[in-house]
């Protein structure tokens, strides 16, 4: 950067970034920024507009309803989270292993439902799902008992878990994938120089190549798992009385404002949310990269 | 942790790679090992969980609307009408199939072209060259994912409605013009990809900043550009929630919407259910993302020994 | 390339100019929609019909198209754009949306009857009286026309009804020796005899819906709302709820009641195959049935409602009509349009001929409307059944002013008392502790 003097390249950067950080501003910022307005506020049907300063918070700090939604995402995400991202792995670690035959097919075959539409895969998983006409009462028919019931209280995270893992599982397979093949080829020599086997091999070199990978996946899942909406809302004409309004912390903010009008209230949770996230986002990078310096 | 990412993202290809290279003594070793039937077993029963779905689609794209009902989901039934399932689809209501067709491409075509635009500029400006609140830039973008999309719904559309946008393209092209993954791919990737003294030499011929990112730096970002075009693909394809609230009149909802229509018209007073016509379309809105997707995949491939050059 | 500029350009100068409006947008909420529009009186009807001019209708009847397209031939000048902005529940969120921003709301839009007091509640209906509406009283039902005013105001003009009315599957019934029950009690004997014969059979389908609870209390006896101004009183447990719950709560302890989801794909294939034996539903169902249930061809019949003390006696299940919003630009048109949607012998027909079941008094007592044999019902005279239903109908029911919301967590509440088979009672009581919590939050005055 020496024959750029400091100014221009202060105006030409922006220049470059200019156009995204407005639409940004319009699109990101300004929301926020007039969530966080909203959640100061108070909005009857009958009384009209008023500020109310934090009392929208404290009023969600003891809102069942609420906390309900978030500890079952939570509970969804310890478990649906790792199971994903460990069959994305051993996918990405078998097809990079070179023992498979037809590993271009196995690599594009896995990676196709990340281009389904959400809606349509829910429909899809809807129509699969039936316990009556579904493949599923085909298989309960087969096993000869009622086995699977995915609408049921009992089954129905395990249901939306299944269509997440099989939404986005190609799509961590490949980034843990292409992860792999950045490994220098020099690396792998070393090892066999050193008579490592295959599992030293994936232990020593292929984990410590995929942990910047990990942590981004784990970055994401994390969000997305918070943010859980499209699959239980649809799936919601099915097993109306399994998923409340309020299933999921983001089901809940969507209801209070789109059926009850609580724009305050709704933007409240957003707010809410999206600190939880931000802070457990930034938790999981932060541990992730100190290890990686170790 | 970052360069990994993007080399991640933009290298798939095992072929390209060095790898092996001219030391292949042995046939078997970690370097070459022996291809295993069990382990391509094991494999195929993974490729089955993906593909059983598609497959029940595609299978079930041919039946009637009774034939759904009274046959086994993953074989045919007595009556194979595909094409007349087709012809349903494309026809119903005027054809308002077509009509959400052509505008999914347009919000593909200038919302995902347009996010790739502005992401590939933002974080090459970011990369390459230093301007005060860069940082705070990045903590910023992402920091702003971490905000529940569906929760921002409602001031989104309180300020577009003032603007006078939403029931307009623009209420589902602008919000589409962003992503902050895209921004954070580019950047990243720039910082190896394009040297800087040849950024430098360029200046010293006395070319200007944009003629040179548009001759020179964007071929050598070419791989970042064309995964993150895949992704706001994928993306604007798929999006949903934000046209659900932005737009009433159906003559502009994108394919995603439409088919959730369709579904919710079996409900109530004046119910009208068409499965078979959403499954149908279900199988059509798949079909050119998922050609999109063969066809990126190659041109990832290719824009590979663009990015090989750099090592 | 240069056009890919100036799309950007655009964008930017949007983006400039949307960065200027959120300062103002902080300061000011989108203001209320405007009031009940200029007064105006019948004459102003035709002569808004001759000038002419544009309109915007929501709606997601089958029949919206034909009735358009006839109205424009009828009335040149005016230009209709009809829009299907989703179904029930979908469009009253866009309608509220558009509320919400000031702008975006149609002229005329299509509005259920249980909606309405919720949408006249926010000044976002204009009073039709002031056109004279109002003197269409005798041409509809009269608890129809009790829906469509509330708190005093005209917000609507019906567009058809849904007197309720016991559907039943002829075949099953014989197979298993079931006699047509008339009363509730006998429905619940006729539910355990058919379960005990065949264990894939059911008296009904019902997973909880607020509907069919809302329009069953009804016909209790129940009266659980009542709204006078901002005054709101809520009582889930009178006489007629109990009288209801009483029945019910046999059917869901017994495990009497298919737990499939009603409007699901597997409902439907339930309604053609036998094994959902009845409906307690709207007359508007034959239509339904007719359209998408084509294995039931034959073997469906329709009866009275059964009663609990063999008093004939029916409530109102679905149907809605239309209403002119405030923020129509042209309102008188829009009203225009309206009188002749839901009162013009010519759209009525287009209406009845895609299978709805209609609201006007000139249509209910035409004896070749109520002797029209019906073909799928293997020749009944349906019609003789449904008409009667809608004489039947109690009087003096109210919904809440917000009940599009009450409905949305009836699955929360009620629905919890039917997935886990636990009395009615504490599902309803449930029910009406949010409902009380909403309505104070809201500002209503609610009284238990």
């Amino acid at each position: 950067m020496t024959t750029l003097s400091r100014s221009r390249s202060e105006w030409k950067g922006l220049a470059f970034t200019a156009p995204f950080l407005i639409v940004f501003l319009l699109v990101f910022v300004a929301p926020v920024v007039y969530s966080v307005y909203l959640s100061l506020f108070r909005e009857q049907m009958v009384g009209g507009n008023a500020f109310v300063g934090l009392e929208n918070y404290a009023e969600l700090v003891v809102d069942a309803q609420f906390w309900e939604g978030f500890l079952r995402v939570l509970l969804f995400l310890v478990i649906q989270v790792p199971v994903m991202l460990v069959l994305a792995l051993v996918a990405a670690l078998a097809i990079d292993s070179a023992r498979l035959h037809a590993s271009g097919f196995f690599r594009i075959a896995i990676f196709l439902p990340y281009a389904v539409p959400a809606v349509v895969a829910v429909l899809m998983w809807g129509f699969i799902y039936g316990d009556q006409f579904g493949l599923v009462a085909n298989l309960n028919d087969w096993l000869g008992a009622s086995v699977f019931a995915p609408f049921s209280r009992d089954w129905i995270l395990v249901s939306i878990g299944n269509i997440v893992t099989w939404e986005f599982v190609g799509y961590n397979m490949l980034i843990f994938y292409s992860a792999l093949k950045v490994v220098p080829g020099d690396l792998y020599e070393a090892a066999e120089l050193d008579g490592a086997g295959a599992f030293r091999v994936i232990r020593a070199i292929k984990l410590q190549a995929l942990r910047g990978a990990i942590v981004i996946a784990t970055i994401f899942s994390i969000i997305g798992s918070f943010q859980l909406f499209n699959e239980p809302n649809i799936l919601r004409t099915l097993a109306p009385n399994i998923i409340t309004t309020f299933f999921t912390p983001n089901m809940y903010a969507y209801n209070l404002s789109f059926s009850g009008q609580q724009y305050n209230a709704s933007a409240t949770v957003a707010i809410v949310m999206g600190v939880i996230t931000a802070v457990i986002a930034y938790v999981v990078q932060l541990r992730g990269s100190r290890k990686e310096e170790r | 942790m970052t360069a990994t990412l993007t080399e991640a993202m933009t290298t798939t290809d095992a072929s390209s790679r060095g790898r092996g290279g001219p030391t292949r003594r042995r046939a078997a070793s970690v370097l070459r090992p022996r291809k295993s039937v069990a382990f391509t077993i094991l494999m195929a029963i993974f490729v089955v969980y993906a593909l059983v779905p598609l497959l029940w689609l595609v299978i079930n794209a041919t039946k009637t609307q009774a034939g759904l009902f009274s046959s086994f989901g993953l074989w045919f039934s007595d009556d194979f009408v595909i094409f007349q399932n087709i012809w349903e689809t494309l026809t119903y209501d005027d054809g308002i199939f077509l009509r959400w067709l052509g505008n999914t491409l347009l919000y593909v075509v200038v919302g995902a072209g347009g996010a790739t635009l502005l992401a590939t500029l933002a974080g090459y400006g970011l990369a390459k060259f230093r301007f005060a609140g860069r940082r705070a830039i990045f903590a910023v973008v992402l920091g702003a994912i971490a905000v529940p999309g569906t929760a921002l719904a409602v001031p989104t559309f309180l300020m577009f409605s003032q603007l006078g946008l939403t029931n307009t393209p623009w209420a589902i092209i602008i919000p589409s013009l962003i992503s902050p993954f895209g921004l954070y791919l580019i950047w990243v990737y720039a910082v190896d990809s394009v040297p800087t003294e040849l950024l430098e030499a360029a200046r010293m011929d006395g070319a200007g900043e944009f003629r040179t990112f548009f001759t020179i730096s964007i071929r050598l970002l070419a791989p970042g550009i064309v995964t993150v075009l895949l992704f706001t693909v994928v993306a604007t394809w798929n999006n949903y929630f934000l046209p659900l609230i932005m737009l009433s009149d159906p003559t502009w909802y994108p394919l995603t919407v439409g088919l959730n229509q369709w579904n919710a018209q079996a409900t109530g007073v004046s119910a009208q259910p068409i499965y078979n016509l959403v499954i149908t379309g279900s199988l059509l809105t798949i079909i050119p993302i998922v050609v999109a997707f063969l066809g990126l995949q190659r041109f990832w491939q290719s824009g590979l020994s663009a990015g090989s050059v750099k090592q | 390339m240069s056009s890919s500029r100036s799309a950007l350009r655009r964008t930017l100068t949007i983006a400039a100019t949307a960065a200027l409006a959120i300062g103002g947008l902080a300061a000011c909420s989108p203001s209320a929609a405007g009031g009940g529009g200029a007064a105006g009186d019948p004459a102003d009807l035709d002569a808004a019909l001759e000038k002419g001019g544009e309109l915007t209708y929501w709606s997601w009847t089958p029949s919206a198209e034909a009735q358009v397209a006839a109205f424009e031939e009828a009335y040149p000048n005016v230009d209709v754009e009809l829009v299907n902005a989703g179904t029930n529940t979908e469009e009253y969120t866009k309608l509220q949306n558009a509320i919400k921003a000031g702008s975006g709301a149609p002229d005329v839009v299509q509005i259920e009857y249980y909606a309405l007091p919720q949408f006249a509640m926010s000044d976002s209906l204009v009073d039709l009286s002031q056109y004279g509406l109002d003197e269409l009283e005798d041409d509809y039902s009269a608890s129809t026309w009790g829906a469509v005013n509330v708190d005093g105001k005209l917000v609507g003009l019906p567009q058809d009804s849904g007197p309720m009315a016991l559907f039943y599957n002829q075949t099953v019934f014989d197979q298993f020796g079931i006699a047509v029950p008339e009363t509730w009690d006998q429905y619940v004997e006729a539910a355990r005899q058919l379960q005990a014969a065949d264990p894939t059979k059911f008296i009904t389908a019902d997973t909880g819906d607020a509907g069919f609870t809302t329009s069953m209390i009804w016909q209790a006896g129940g009266r659980p709302f009542s709204i006078d101004g901002t005054d709101v009183a809520i009582d889930l447990a009178d006489e007629g709820v109990q009288k209801w719950t009483g029945v019910w709560d046999q059917l869901i302890s017994e495990g009497l009641l298919s737990d499939t989801p009603g409007w699901s794909d597997e409902w439907y294939q339930g309604l053609g195959d036998g094994s959902i034996a009845t409906l307690v539903i709207g007359a508007w169902m034959p239509g339904v049935l007719e359209s998408s249930v084509p294995d039931g061809a034959g073997h469906w019949r329709v009866a009275p409602m059964p009663t609990y003390d063999g008093t004939p006696v029916a409530a109102e299940n679905g149907g809605g009509g239309q209403s002119v919003t405030s923020q129509s630009k042209n309102p008188a048109l829009a009203a225009a349009f309206l009188r002749w949607l839901n009162n013009d012998p010519a759209s009525i027909d287009v209406f009845l001929e895609s299978g709805g079941f209609p609201a006007t008094t000139a249509e209910l007592d035409d004896p070749e409307f109520v002797g029209a044999e019906s073909e799928y019902f293997g020749g009944q005279k349906i019609n003789e059944v449904l008409t009667q239903a809608s004489k039947d109908v109690s009087t003096g029911w109210s919904y809440l002013p917000y009940q599009v919301y009450a409905n949305s967590i009836f699955g929360d509440t009620v629905g919890q008392a039917y997935a886990n088979r636990t009395p009615l009672a504490d599902g309803l009581a449930d029910w009406q502790a949010q409902l009380v919590e909403y309505g104070d939050e809201q500002g209503f005055t609610v009284s238990e």
